[in-house]
């Protein structure tokens, strides 16, 4: 990569292949041909896209410019891409919940939070609770695609209702960080 | 110019101690139940006095107040909900008799902004309230100054004692019915503190930004806000936040037509993150960036202040 100056930046490619062998190792080549750095690749075998399709997604390293080659060779191998971009977490906000955590199991409240609004979890603070009714406070980092902040918390706002827990929501406009 | 004066709480007794300070004459007050009038200028000191000591401030009704001699009616009674009444009524009164009116009391605006203006519209007077906003705070006259249409959004920090609450509840990790105690021993929050603590004073401040955003495509009220309180909010959260290098605050936002007021997270530096009683209001602005607009946003004279810059502004 002397060739460029550019910096390397992380990028996720999230890919449909069909189910057929080789078809991952073919989907792999052109990255790793055109200077591609892997970082990790998911492979949800079993859970199938709406056309037949099993979705994959790529996290790998590059400057730029390689990054739109890579793409470019991806589709010239009639691998279907369905989304490449700067990494797929581009947006992070932490909120604070409030209440019956504990007791309203706080793993699924997040595991719910996960699934139904496709943000990551990336860090968990938890407080002791204060009072004798149990009630606890906890600060929780998300990643969420960009774009998408007000879609994770209106899904957040919603498991919480039905756990009746407070949300305390991070102000996203304004001198937001 | 001659003033009437409606309401005799802390805000409607320092307009009286503050407008000859500023050239007016004060030519009548009420309270709820009485009244004085004097076309040639009320004895300020001995009316307050009156107040004061034996709880009225003359012999004469506050109807007497509204019929009476003057060029500006100051309505301060306290504000109410719905129909907003009486504050609706004395600018109802006063307009129709083509006398100019400015409000500290934001219940007209807030509830019934659409009435307001029709009646501002068949009358020669006209209707000011920058003290229904942010106390001292010139929030309305920069909003019509740089013109509505310029804004695209207002969001801050409106309410001193909810403030207060969980500036101190941060720095002291004190539980919020301790510091509310607190704060009620101090005068800075009223032995009622339903409307600060509930979010609905800041709400019914952001309404009044909307209606005035808005210019009449569209009226708020209330109900139109999405409010939420400081009540549920334990020392242990803002202490998580503050771990972070956040803190939490009541904020109002006016954006796209919607108007929330509720308990946020904003960095721990940032200029939202306002300390104490202060207040302050961020408005977006088309060309000119963010505008940040600090101040005492609550407290007689600082309301005062901005009823008789209203007030001055007649006079232009």
């Amino acid at each position: 990569m002397s060739d460029s100056t550019e910096e390397v930046r992380s990028y996720t490619v999230r890919l449909e292949l069909v189910d057929r062998p080789g078809e991952l190792l073919r989907a792999l080549n052109p990255i790793s041909d055109r200077g591609g750095n892997l970082l990790s690749i998911f492979h949800e075998r079993g859970n199938l896209t709406p056309r037949g399709h099993i979705p994959v997604e790529v996290d790998l390293e590059a400057t730029p410019e390689r990054f739109d080659v890579i793409v470019d060779a991806l589709r010239e191998e009639g691998i279907n891409v369905i989304q490449a971009g700067a990494e797929r977490y581009g947006e992070e906000l932490t909120i604070v919940l409030i209440g019956h955590l504990v007791d309203t199991d706080l793993s699924d409240t997040l595991d719910r939070i996960e699934q139904r609004s496709g943000a990551t979890v990336r860090d968990l603070s938890l407080s002791a609770p204060e009072d004798s009714d149990g009630e606890s406070s906890a600060r929780v980092r998300l990643a969420a695609q960009r774009g998408e902040t007000q879609t994770v918390l209106d899904v957040v706002d919603e498991i919480a209702t039905e756990k009746d827990l407070q949300v305390i929501e991070p102000l996203t406009a304004g001198d937001a960080p | 110019m001659n003033i009437a004066v409606m309401g005799a709480g802390a805000v409607g007794t320092s307009v009286v101690e503050l407008a000859e300070g500023y050239g007016h004459t004060v030519t009548a007050l009420a309270d709820s139940r009485t009244g004085v009038v004097d076309p040639t200028g009320l004895d300020t000191a001995a009316v307050l006095e009156r107040k004061r000591s034996e709880g009225i401030v003359g012999d004469d009704d506050p109807e007497d107040v509204l019929e009476g001699d003057y060029d500006v009616l100051v309505e301060a009674t306290p504000t109410t909900l719905g129909d907003a009444q009486p504050g609706f009524g004395n600018l109802e009164r006063a307009l129709q008799r083509d006398r100019h009116v400015v409000l500290a009391n934001k219940g007209p605006v807030a509830e019934r902004y659409s009435d307001v203006r029709a009646l501002e519209r068949e009358s020669a007077g006209e209707v000011y309230f920058e003290a229904t906003v942010g106390g001292a705070m010139p929030v309305l006259s920069t909003i019509a100054d740089f013109g509505p249409e310029k804004i695209t959004a207002a969001r801050g920090v409106l309410n001193g004692t909810a403030n207060f609450v969980l500036s101190r509840m941060a720095a002291e990790g004190l539980g919020y019915e301790h510091v509310l105690a607190e704060a009620q021993d101090l005068g800075v929050a009223e032995a009622d503190p339903t409307f600060d603590v509930e979010g609905t004073d800041a709400a019914l401040k952001c309404v009044i930004v909307a209606n005035v955003l808005a210019q009449g495509d569209r009226e708020y009220t209330l109900e139109d806000a999405t409010v939420e309180g400081i009540k549920d909010v334990p020392a242990s959260a803002l202490e998580l936040a503050h771990e972070d290098g956040r803190t939490i605050r009541l904020i109002g936002e006016v954006s796209d037509g919607d108007v929330r007021v509720g308990p946020r997270l904003v960095p721990d530096q940032g200029a939202l993150a306002v300390t104490g009683t202060r207040n302050i209001v961020q408005l977006e602005t088309t060309h000119a960036g963010r505008l940040n607009i600090s101040g005492r946003g609550a407290g007689g004279d600082e309301t005062a202040t901005a009823v008789l810059a209203d007030v001055d502004r007649l006079t232009d």
